[in-house]
C-alpha cells in the first residue's frame, strides 16, 4: 500500500492527468466539488465502504452549508472553482523558479537542506522521511503504541476504532470547511497508545509532511487512553508551500480518564495560504490536554482548537503565540466546554502584530450546569510592534453555574520608543532592539516547546522581525 | 594638553514645539569626573539623552564631537558601540530576557566579540556583590518587577559589566536608602578605578559624590550652563539652592 506514494506513482499520476484533462479544460473551469470528483478520491485511496459513503455525505452538507461570515474575509478563495484546491491539476504545479522568494530565504536562513527544502514547497521530490518515522514507530510500537498514516490504519486492525471517532469530535456538520475536510481529506497521522503506557518522546508529524496530499486536507486523530501519555508534535517551522492554497485540516484528540496529551503546534504557512484548521479534544474524567501552539504564516487563518472537557476534574492547558506580519489577518483563539464538575481550564496567549498585520484573539469559554466548582482562567496579551498593525481580542463566555471561578484579563500594547531606546543605548540596533522585546513577549511559549523547536520559533521570530524597519 | 573626549559647543535642542536646551557648552575630557545640577525641569535628562541619541528630541543648532567625530551623525547603537552609556532616571522593563543574557548580548554588540559566559558570569557575581545585591538577580527578566533601588543598582551593574568611556548617571540616586547610595556610590568607583573613565552624573543629592572624586560642577538653569567651578560648589547648592542663579537668569 505504502508503495503506491513513491516518487514515480506520482509522477505517472500527474502526467496522466494532465493527458486526461487536454479535451476538457473549459469544461472544468467553474466546476465545483462533484460526486464523481469525491468517488474518485474514494476510489484512488481505496476506502473502505463506510468511509466512501461518509466522504460523500460530507459533500451534501458541504453543499447546502454557507461560508463562514463572522471572521477574516476570505473571498479570496475562489469556491465556484474548488476544485482546483481539491485537485491542483498539473498545469498548476509550481517549479521551483515559481516559489516566492521569501520563502527560499526563510529555508536558507533556517539551514533547510536542499532536497529537503524542494519537497516542503511542493515542487520536488519526496524526502524520504519514512526511514526515521520507521524507526521511530519501531520504538515505540513495542510499547504497543500505534502510529501510522490514517489511510493505511483504516484497513488495518484498528479499522474500527477509527470508524468509532472518525470526525464524531468535529462533524462535517460544524461549518463548511469541516464538511470539506470530510469529502476530501486526505493523509495524516492516526495514534493509539494504549492503556497506562507513557510514551517518553514526542512523536512528531514533522517527518510525514511530505506525504502527498499532506499539508492541505490532513486529518490527525489520537486516541489516548486510560491513564497513558504523549507528547505529539505537529508542523515544523519551514514554510510549506503549495499553489493550492487553501488548507482545511481537522485534529481530533481523545484524552481518555486520568490521561495525559500534550498536543504541540508550529505552523508557518506560505503567505498565501487560507488556513481554515479545526482542531478538538475530548477529555475524560481526571484526563489533560495540553495545547501549544504557534501560529505564523498564512494568508489568512481561522484556528480556535477547542476542548471538550467531559468528566469530573478534567483540565485543559492552552498556551499560544500568533505572529501577524504584512498582509496577513490572523484569526485565532481557542474554546471550552466546561461539561462536568471541578473542571479547570487555563489559557495563556501572546499575539504579535507587525507592519500592517492584523490578529485577534478570541476566546470561548462555557461552563454548563453541571459543571460545579470548575475553574477558568484566561489571559491574553497582544504586541503591536508599530502603528500601522492592529490587535484585538473577543472573548466571550456563557457560565450557566454560579458555583464557578472565573478570570479573565486582556492586554494590548504597542512596543513602547523608550524600550527601544534604551536597548539601543546598550548598543543593541533598532532590529535586535524589537527583536528581543518580542522574543520576550513569546517567551512564555517558547519555554512550553522542546529545546529544539523553541530555537527554531525564536529564529522565526527573528526572520519575520527582519525587515520591520522601513 | 589633556584629551577631549566629548566637545559640545552651543548645543540647542527640544521637542517640535519646545525648546528646552538653549545653547549649552561643555567639554569633557579623558577620566573626568563632571557632575550636573539643577532645578527641576532645568534640562539635565534631556542633555543627557541628546548625548545619548534619544530621537524624541531633535537638535536644532549646535555641534558636538566625540572623540574627534560627529556625534550626531552617529546612532543610539553606535554611540553606545563607541563607549556612551547612560543610566536611566527611569529604566525599562524587558519581560523574557534574564539580566545576564541581556548583559551578554548587550556586551558582545558593545565589543563586537563573543563573551565567555562562565568569566561574564562570575563578573556579574563579583560586581552584584560589590553592589549588595544577591547574586538571583541575574537570572531575574530585565528589570522586571525590581523595585526603584534595584532597578538603579542594576543600570550600575550594566555600567561596571560594560566598561564604557563615558558614563551619564542620571539620577542614579535618587529613590535610593542611605545605604544603598554608598553601595551604588562605590560601584562607580569601581568605574572610576579606570583611569580613562569619564562621568557626567546628573543629580540632586550630594551624598553620592562624598566618596566621588569630581573635577567639575555644572549648574544648568532653564536650558543653559550658568555656572562652572570645582567640587566646592556642591556644598555651596547644597547650602543655598539655586535661588541665586535662577534670578540671574530672568
Ligand atoms: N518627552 C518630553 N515630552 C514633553 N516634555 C518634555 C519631554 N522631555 C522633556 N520635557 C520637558 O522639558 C523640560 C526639561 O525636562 P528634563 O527632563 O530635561 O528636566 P530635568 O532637568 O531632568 O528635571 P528633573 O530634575 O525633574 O529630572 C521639562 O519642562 C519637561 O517637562
Ligand atoms: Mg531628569
Amino acid at each position: 500500500m505504502k508503495d503506491e506514494k513513491t516518487v514515480i506513482e506520482d509522477v505517472n499520476r500527474e502526467f496522466y492527468d494532465f493527458r486526461f484533462e487536454e479535451g476538457d479544460d473549459v469544461f472544468r473551469v467553474s466546476e465545483g466539488l462533484t460526486e464523481a470528483i469525491v468517488s474518485e478520491i474514494s476510489r484512488e485511496k481505496n476506502d473502505p465502504d463506510w468511509m466512501r459513503e461518509f466522504r460523500l455525505r460530507s459533500l451534501e452538507i458541504y453543499k447546502r452549508t454557507d461560508m463562514p461570515d463572522w471572521g477574516p474575509p476570505i473571498d479570496g478563495l475562489n469556491m465556484d472553482n474548488i476544485v482546483t484546491y481539491v485537485r491542483p491539476n498539473a498545469g498548476m504545479k509550481a517549479s521551483w523558479e515559481d516559489v516566492p522568494d521569501d520563502i527560499k530565504t526563510t529555508f536558507e536562513r533556517l539551514g533547510i537542506p536542499e532536497a529537503e527544502r524542494k519537497s516542503l514547497a511542493g515542487v520536488g521530490a519526496q524526502y524520504d522521511s519514512e526511514l526515521v518515522y520507521h524507526n521511530v514507530k519501531k520504538e515505540v510500537a513495542e510499547k504497543g503504541v500505534i502510529y501510522t498514516d490514517i489511510e493505511s490504519a483504516l484497513h488495518g486492525e484498528y479499522g474500527e476504532m477509527i470508524r468509532a471517532h472518525f470526525m464524531k469530535l468535529v462533524p462535517p456538520q460544524d461549518h463548511k470547511f469541516a464538511a470539506l475536510h470530510g469529502a476530501v481529506w486526505s493523509g495524516g497521522s492516526f495514534v493509539y497508545v494504549p492503556r497506562g503506557v507513557s510514551v517518553e518522546i514526542p512523536l512528531q508529524s514533522y517527518f510525514r509532511l511530505n506525504a502527498p496530499g499532506a499539508g492541505q486536507f490532513e486529518h490527525t486523530l489520537i486516541i489516548v487512553d486510560e491513564g497513558a501519555d504523549l507528547h505529539f508534535i505537529e508542523g515544523c517551522s519551514a514554510p510549506k508551500y503549495n499553489v493550492a492554497n487553501l488548507h482545511a485540516g481537522c485534529v481530533e484528540l481523545f484524552v481518555g480518564r486520568n490521561a495525559r496529551l500534550r498536543y504541540s503546534t508550529i505552523e508557518n504557512w506560505s503567505k498565501n495560504m487560507y488556513n481554515l484548521n479545526t482542531k478538538r479534544a475530548l477529555v475524560e474524567e481526571g484526563g489533560k490536554i495540553e495545547w501549544v501552539s504557534g501560529s505564523f504564516g498564512s494568508h489568512t487563518s481561522y484556528l480556535y482548537p477547542m476542548s471538550i472537557l467531559n468528566g469530573r476534574g478534567a483540565r485543559s492547558e492552552f498556551t499560544g503565540i500568533t505572529f501577524a506580519g504584512h498582509g496577513q489577518n490572523l484569526d485565532t483563539g481557542c474554546k471550552i466546554v466546561h461539561n462536568a464538575p471541578e473542571t479547570s481550564s487555563y489559557v495563556n496567549t501572546r499575539s504579535i502584530s507587525k507592519s500592517g498585520g492584523i490578529s485577534t484573539f478570541r476566546s470561548s469559554v462555557v461552563v454548563n450546569k453541571n459543571a460545579e466548582n470548575s475553574k477558568s482562567s484566561v489571559s491574553c496579551q497582544s504586541l503591536m510592534v508599530d502603528s500601522e498593525s492592529r490587535s484585538d481580542t473577543i472573548p466571550a463566555m456563557d457560565i450557566k453555574t454560579d458555583k464557578a471561578d472565573i478570570g479573565h484579563e486582556a492586554k494590548i500594547g504597542r512596543i513602547s520608543d523608550d524600550a527601544v531606546f534604551y536597548l539601543m543605548s546598550r548598543g543593541l540596533s533598532e532590529e535586535n532592539a524589537k527583536a528581543l522585546i518580542v522574543s520576550g513577549f513569546a517567551e512564555n511559549v517558547s519555554k512550553e516547546l522542546p529545546l529544539e523547536y523553541a530555537v527554531e520559533m525564536n529564529n522565526l521570530i527573528r526572520i519575520e522581525m527582519k525587515g520591520a524597519i522601513g | 594638553m589633556e584629551e577631549k573626549l566629548l566637545v559640545i559647543k552651543n548645543l540647542r535642542s527640544g521637542l517640535e514645539d519646545k525648546e528646552i536646551l538653549k545653547g549649552i557648552d561643555l567639554e569633557i575630557g579623558k577620566g573626568e569626573t563632571h557632575v550636573i545640577m539643577g532645578p527641576n525641569g532645568a534640562g539635565k535628562s534631556t542633555l543627557g539623552n541628546v548625548i545619548m541619541g534619544n530621537p524624541v528630541y531633535t537638535v536644532t543648532a549646535g555641534t558636538a564631537e566625540y572623540c574627534g567625530e560627529d556625534l550626531f551623525e552617529m546612532s543610539v547603537s553606535e554611540r553606545a558601540k563607541k563607549g556612551i552609556f547612560m543610566s536611566f532616571q527611569n529604566p525599562i522593563e524587558v519581560p523574557g530576557i534574564s539580566l545576564e543574557n541581556f548583559l551578554r548580548s548587550a556586551s558582545e554588540e558593545v565589543t563586537g566579540e563573543r563573551v565567555r559566559i562562565w568569566p561574564f558570569h562570575k563578573e556579574i557575581e563579583k560586581n552584584l556583590g560589590i553592589l549588595d545585591m544577591d547574586g538571583a538577580y541575574a537570572d531575574r527578566d530585565l528589570n522586571v518587577g525590581f523595585s526603584g533601588g534595584e532597578k538603579k543598582k542594576a543600570e550600575i551593574l550594566q555600567l561596571m559589566m560594560l566598561k564604557p568611556k563615558l558614563a551619564i548617571l542620571d539620577e542614579t540616586d535618587s529613590g535610593l536608602d542611605v545605604d544603598a547610595v554608598k553601595t551604588v556610590s562605590g560601584g562607580i568607583r569601581e568605574y572610576q578605578k579606570d583611569a580613562d573613565a569619564s562621568l557626567l552624573i546628573i543629580t540632586h543629592n550630594a551624598a553620592i559624590l562624598e566618596s566621588l572624586r569630581v573635577d567639575k560642577v555644572h549648574v544648568i538653569v532653564d536650558g543653559r550652563i550658568v555656572e562652572t567651578k570645582g567640587p566646592e560648589l556642591i556644598d555651596e547648592i547644597v547650602k543655598d539652592g539655586f535661588a541665586k542663579y535662577e534670578e540671574q537668569g530672568e
